[in-house]
Order: structure tokens, then sequence, then C-alpha cells
């Protein structure tokens, strides 16, 4: 069905992604973007501009509520907001739904614009699989739904007033009939592996990884929607590096300087051994505060990137988070190094709500 | 489209009952849509057609987005017309239905009968159209850019209405005369012998050097401080044609849904009183018990720390009927300080039906919270105040004192719970520059937001445009030239204008 309001629509969203009226970004808010709610449920805040209007300072208005607590009872961030339109609304409400997870991958590359990947081994192709997703009126009669076409049929009787529920008879006819659809996707027959690499050496602290994680889980989530059976590695580093499972990657935390090249050579040990070029697409990510111990030691970084995890590997990604410890200079020299290869992308995570920009750096090569 | 033949006898059952029961309302039309429609018409404030705009597509992407999570839900929406049309979702069960059917007739009394809505278009579905069209026009000539431009630029200044503009406006212009007269002396009529009892002439006299000093004054423009901005620059400010035509229409649609917001507890809360009623007491079968307790439930829920406009609304209605059938009312209750009599209070008066409908016709959410808010109901309720908490960063209960929460609670229904701004003069310096002043009531303005709409009001006046307000204790005087904008710090307080009526 075509709707009136799908006008309105299309222009909302292009203004949203920039495309027009970019000066109306300033009136946007996306609130705290693909934060994460226990289990496996991550809220989307929806997009909202708001023209400005003469309003009262929010921290200076008061308002009316109704329940229980003592004077000094806080009420919870999104508790302010008033009920419908009698309520005053001091402060800003970013609307939040709840999402399962397999509409994620789909609402993410629909918001940051991700290209699909496009796997490296055209040799295996694809495998097309069919599934049942839907019911439609014309189909084979194989495939008939009995149970919808019945409900048609009764509903049909109900409403025409043909139905006795004394003698409740119900006769399906042509338009009642209902039967099977399928879609047919197309999976890549490739195989892919992640190898996540992480600094955590005593520079990097909770909050840094809490930005990792949540980077990461974004970054499983697209990659999973595009491999079926996708391998996930991870490495940790400080001085030596270390392969450890996912509880341990982001629990662990050692209090030893900084040495990459640790973490390269191990990863090249992993690719060789177990995820050979031609077999394999390999997804290399690594995040850092960007502290390493030496020059020397950087130097020794970008040999081994050029000579094992670059040829290797179908994209080499190094996101460096903000810490009050680090000097960040891994990040310049990488650039330095790198300056135009289109396997190696670069990026900086200052806080939760450059997630989003770095996600779309990585995963918008489509590689 | 009719409505199918179950549904149909249902309404006519409702109607039947609603009519019993006292309500008064126009015609009902019922259409019955999906959820995408549904959402479609809520996205355009009720109704089927708007003119062409992004924020109705942000609506329906929000509704149709926590409709699809399961997040919120829209049962029914009603406009004020004449015929009045309804929608029901076609997904509700019967319960559900008959349910949003009687609120539907409630809402319907009440548009006809409150007096708020005197004077508002019963015709408005089709204006809207017709504004919608108008619009598509000006597109195609000016272009989708420049006229969304200018249709966001009116909309920051939406709610600068006289809200009770559709009662002071009327076609035909003030009389000519009125000022001419008001400038002679007006004399008490006498006999000849008593005429210097009874105007004395130096009591003439002294009149006529005040009137003269009046006339002498220098007149500003506007003459008096004008609240109603829109109206303001859509009879003054040098626009073209077509942005005229497009600054009428959003004003006109803004004052037409005014009542609306001055009254959201009052209409929401009598909708709420009679579909309860209507179903407890009549409509309702045993079967769909607790499918109508379900959702009546729902329609009430007020989380911790919310005002549910629904709920507050009812049970205010509720207590004025208990307290006017027991007679717990006038100076005699008032004086009462004695608790038991308090409680045991009951003069048999059972007056409470007419009062509350009587309360439905003549008033609207401030008098109708000024009027009928007690102590006692507060108490019950467990209403309070909250304020922001620079410390903690949060919002968190202030007070549960009774004259707090009134206060609170008048302030922000007071003037849609916006500042009161003026259009003090537009002719500052003798350069055609535009004043508004704000009246500071305690609360400053948010200013990231007052210097984008004074951006605005500039892109509409074409001259400089200042605003004056009253920043951390300071008179402070904002200005936009078109280009920058300037802060200055003014020594004297701003003339501030005085209560509007």
């Amino acid at each position: 069905m075509s709707l009136r309001i799908e006008t309105d629509l299309t222009r909302f969203r292009q203004i949203v992604r920039g495309r027009i009226r970019r000066e109306l970004q300033q009136f946007m808010s996306r609130g705290e973007l693909f934060g994460r709610h226990g289990g496996t449920l991550v809220s989307i805040p929806l997009p909202q501009i708001e023209l400005p209007r003469l309003e009262f300072d929010p921290r200076q208005a008061t308002g009316v509520g109704q329940g229980e607590g003592e004077p000094g009872t806080p009420l919870g961030a999104g508790q302010a907001e008033g009920g419908g339109g009698a309520g005053h609304a001091p402060g800003h409400h970013v609307p939040e739904v709840e999402v399962p997870l397999e509409e994620l991958a789909e609402v993410l590359g629909e918001e940051l614009e991700l290209p699909r990947i496009r796997p490296r081994q055209r040799a295996n192709i694809e495998s097309v699989t069919a599934r049942y997703t839907g019911v439609s009126r014309s189909g084979l009669e194989s495939l008939r739904h009995f149970k919808r076409t019945y409900r048609a049929a009764l509903r049909r009787q109900i409403i025409s007033g043909s139905y006795d529920p004394v003698r409740p008879r119900i006769v399906p006819i042509r338009d009642d009939r209902r039967y099977r659809t399928w879609r047919s996707s197309r999976q890549p027959e490739t195989s892919a592996a992640i190898i996540y690499m992480m600094d955590v050496s005593g520079s990097m602290g909770d909050e840094q990884k809490e930005l990792v994680r949540i980077t990461s889980f974004w970054i499983d989530t697209w990659l999973r929607a595009h491999y079926r059976g996708i391998e996930s590695r991870y490495i940790i580093h400080d001085a030596e590096a270390h392969e450890v499972d996912r509880e341990a990657f982001f629990r662990t935390r050692e209090n030893g300087g900084t040495v990459i090249s640790s973490a390269y050579r191990l990863c090249s040990q992993l690719m060789a051994r177990h995820f050979p070029a031609d077999a394999w697409n390999v997804y290399l990510f690594h995040f850092s505060d960007g502290d390493n111990w030496s020059q020397g030691d950087t130097e020794e970084c970008i040999q081994a990137l050029r000579r094992d995890l670059l040829p290797g590997g179908n994209l080499f990604c190094y996101g460096q988070v903000e810490s009050p410890y680090g000097t960040g200079q891994f990040l310049a020299d990488l650039r330095g190094a790198f300056p135009s290869d289109e396997k190696v992308v670069t990026s900086q995570i200052e806080g939760k709500d450059a997630i989003p920009a770095t996600l779309r750096d990585f995963l918008g090569r489509g590689r | 489209m009719g409505l199918p033949p179950e549904l149909a006898r249902m309404q006519e059952r409702i109607r039947a009952h609603a009519g019993e029961c006292g309500l008064d309302f126009f015609e009902v039309i019922f259409e019955l849509l999906d959820a995408d429609g549904m959402n479609q018409v809520a996205a355009f404030g009720g109704y089927p057609t708007r003119y062409p705009h992004w924020r109705f597509g942000m609506e329906f992407d929000h509704l149709s987005k926590s409709d699809t999570y399961g997040l919120h839900r829209i049962y029914e929406m009603v406009i004020n017309n004449d015929p009045c049309y309804a929608y029901l979702l076609d997904t509700n069960g019967p319960a559900e239905q008959k349910m949003v059917m009687a609120h539907v007739y409630a809402h319907c009394d009440f548009f006809k009968n409150n007096l708020f809505f005197a004077h508002t278009n019963r015709k408005m579905m089709d204006q809207m159209a017709n504004h919608a069209t108008r619009v598509r026009r000006i597109i195609e000539r000016q272009g989708l850019e420049d006229t969304e431009r200018f249709i966001d630029a009116c909309l920051s200044i939406e709610d600068r209405i006289d809200p009770f503009a559709l009662f002071t406006e009327r076609s035909e212009p003030r009389p000519a005369g009125g000022e001419q007269a008001a400038r002679a002396v007006r004399k008490m009529k006498s006999k000849d012998y008593m005429e210097s009892y009874i105007n004395p002439p130096e009591f003439l006299e002294r009149q006529r050097t005040l009137i003269e000093e009046e006339s002498r004054r220098p007149r500003g423009f506007p003459e008096s401080p004008e609240r109603d901005l829109m109206r303001f620059l859509h009879d003054n400010a040098p626009l073209e044609d077509w942005q005229r035509d497009v600054l009428g229409i959003i004003r006109g649609e803004a004052a037409t849904l005014a009542p609306q917001r001055q009254t959201k507890i009052m209409n929401e809360g009598w909708a709420t009183y009679w579909h309860s009623r209507i179903m407890t007491e009549r409509a309702l079968a045993p079967s769909e018990l607790i499918d109508y307790a379900d959702h009546h439930s729902g329609t009430l829920s007020s989380p911790p720390g919310q005002l549910n406009p629904y709920r507050i609304g009812v049970d205010l209605y509720r207590d004025i009927e208990d307290r006017w059938n027991r007679g717990r009312f006038g100076p005699d209750w008032e004086r009462c300080d004695d608790r038991a009599a308090r409680d045991s209070w009951d003069r048999h008066l059972g007056l409470g039906g007419e009062k509350i409908f009587e309360v439905r016709r003549l008033h609207n959410d401030v008098t109708f919270i000024d009027t009928f808010l007690t102590e006692d109901f507060c108490r019950r309720h467990r209403l309070f105040t909250f304020a922001y908490d620079e410390r903690t960063g949060d919002y968190a209960i202030q007070s549960r004192d009774f004259d707090d929460v009134k206060k609170a609670l008048l302030f922000q229904l007071t003037n849609f719970g916006k500042p009161f701004v003026f259009v003090t003069d537009a002719n500052r310096h003798d350069r055609g520059e535009l004043v508004l002043t704000h009246r500071h009531e305690g609360v400053d303005l948010r200013m990231d937001w007052a210097r984008a709409v004074l951006r605005n009001v500039q892109l509409l006046w074409r001259r400089p445009a200042h605003l004056e307000t009253i920043l951390g204790g300071k008179p402070t005087i904002l200005s936009f030239d078109g280009t920058g904008f300037s802060e200055s710090n003014v020594a004297a307080a701003a003339e501030v204008p005085g209560r509007a009526s």
C-alpha cells in the first residue's frame, strides 16, 4: 500500500542523512547511538529533529509528577518526560525502542549506509537456500496453507454474515486460499574469520575497553550477516601477546608496557596455520590507545603488516581509543606508512558517540 | 468506506448508551484503518491530508517504529469536525472497539459543548485539505527547498499566538471612530442645578489635560505589547504574497488546534470517565472483562514520576462528582477543620452528575486545575514537583507541598507551558528594528534555541531583531542583524509588559 505520507518520510530520511538541508543537522538528536541493553536486545534511538522554539531552560524548570518517593528521590533519566501533551517536558527525551538482534545488521547497514561485502574468493561462489517466509494468495496447491485458508474463509463468512455458530460450516472459495511463499537467499560459500587484537596494557582502562566491546559487537553483527559460520579469534597483548577466548579478551587487564609487534607476530602465525589466504576472508581489527613501546617496534609492526598481515587479510582496521595516558602516536605512524592502501583503515574512537563514525570507516569499504 | 456490519451494530448500541448518559455530540463517522493508515493519520495530527512537510514524515517514522517494536500503539483518533471523524484500528478486539467508541463519543460531546471550542472551525478537515493544496501550488512555483525553509521558520514561532485569538478576532475591523470618541471628556448626565456638583469644572479640566497629554505622548508601534507574534508579522512584515499565505496558513492551523492543547487534561479525562462508565455499567460483555480491564489500566498507567493527563483528568472528575454529591464544597466545608466531621461529611445533595457537565462546559485545563485541585486530592494521588538537580545531573522529587504542586502545575499549563514573549517595539531607534520582550517569571530562556528563533524572526522581519530577557539575574538584550549575533547587558531593567488577559 502506498501512503500519502511516503514523500514526507523520504524527505525526513534524506535530511537525517545530511543529504539535503544540512543546516537542520544542528537540531538533530540521536542520543546514545547503539548502546547495548542486556541480553540480546540493543536499543536503537530514533533520529529526531526538533525545530527551535522559545522555551524555558530545562534545567531551571520544574514539573509535576505522580507516584511514590520522598523529596530528593531521583526520577531517573527518561522519566522526567511528561505524559502526553499535558506534562511539561524539561530536558530532552530521546525515544528508544528495543530491536531483536536479527534485525540489527539490517538497521546498522541502513543507518550507516554500509555497502554489502564482496567476498574475495569468486571461485566457490554462492549457494542458494530457500526459506518459507510468507503467505500469498496464489501458489501451488501442494503448498496450500490450510490454517490461513481456513481463517480467511472464516473471516469472510463472519463479515458477510453467512457464518452460523450453531452449524459452523466453513467453505473456502477461490479468494480465501492462501499459499506458502518462499524467498531464496544467496549465501557466499566462503569462509571468514575475524581476528581481534587488543592492547591490555595498564593504560587501557575500563572505559576504553567498553568502547572496544561495543565496536566489536557491531562488527560481529555486520560480518555475521554476510558470512555463514564466521570464526572469531582474540589476541591480547601488553609486552607479549596471547590468544584468549572472548571472555578473557574483555576481562583481562595487565600492567605491563606495550609492544604491539608481539600481537602482529602472533596474528601472522595464526593466519599461516589456520586461515590461509586462498581459502579465507580474514578481517583484522586492532584496538589500542596508540602508545607503543618504542619507535623501533613501530617499524617492526609496519614490516609485519606489509609482509604477512595485509597480503593474507581482506582488511586491517586499527581503532585508537582515547586514553588519558596514551600519546596516540601509533595512529599517526600508521597513517604515515600507509597513506593510500585501501586495505588499511584507521579510525579514532573518542567516545560512544564516535562509534557509528568508526563503524562507517571500518565497514564502509565493502571488502 | 463504511464499517463492517458487526462494528456498525456495535456503534449503534454505543451511540444509544452515550445518548442515554446525557452526552450531546455531533454525528460520528468511524473509519477502520490498518496500522500504517492509523499512523499516517496520527502523524498528520488526526487529519487525512496535510501540506507536505518532513516533520509529518518524522512523526510517522517514530509512530511506526514504536508500533513495530511494541512500544506504543495508537488505538483511536478523533477530530473536532462536524460531522466528527474517528478512526478505529482494524486489529482491535471487540472489547477495545467498544471502549474506543465510547471514548470517542465523549470526546465529541466535549468538542461540541466546551466553551473553548465554541469558535473553532467545524469544517477544519476541509480547511486542512485546502491548505495542503495551496501549499503544494506554492511549492510548484517557489520550489520545495525555499518553501520548506520558510515553513520551518514559521513553525519555530508557531506557538507565538494568542490562544484566545478565536474569540477576539472578528471579520469586521474595529470601529474607526472609537479612538476619536474617547478623546472627548465624558460628562455624567445631570439636571442644570446639579451640574457643578456632578461634573465639577476642576475635574473636567483635569480630565481634559490628561487626555491631551495622552494624545501628545509619542505613540510606539505596536501601541501596546503584542503577544501574537505570528499575527503581527503576518500583518506587518514585508513578505511576499506566497510567504504571507504560508504564514497565515500555519498561524490559522495553530490557532484552531490551540483549544485541544488548552483542554488536554479535561478532554481526555472526560472521555476516560465516560468510556469507563459506559463500559462497566452498560456495554461490557462478561467475556470481555479481562480485555477491557487490561486496556483501561494501560490507558491510565503512569510510570513513576510522570503525569498522565488521562488519569489526573478522570480522577479529578470523579473527585468533583463525589464532592458535589456529598456537598463537600462551599463556605461551611471550607471552614470546617474538624477531621472527624470532614471524614463523615455527607449532605446527600446528589449534585455531582450535574456539576461535572457544567465543569466540562465552562473550564479549560488552567481554570480546571485552579478551581478543583484540592489539598486532599493532591495528597491522595501522591502528586509532587520535580526539578533538575545540578549536582547529580538528574531530575529529582522536590516537594509534596500542595501550594508548590498547584503552582508548578498551573505554571506548566499557562501559555502551553511556554514563556511569555511580546512584540514591544517594531521601530527601535527609529530604524524599523524589531524588539521582542520576554516577561521573566523566574525561569530563564533556553538560549541556544532563543538564538535560532531570533534568526528566524529576523528572516521574516528582514530588519535586525532583538530579544530582551533576563539571564542569570541580569537584563540582557540579544540581537541578530542578519549576519551575526551580539549580546549586551542593559543597566536599566527592560520594561516588562503587564499581565496579558
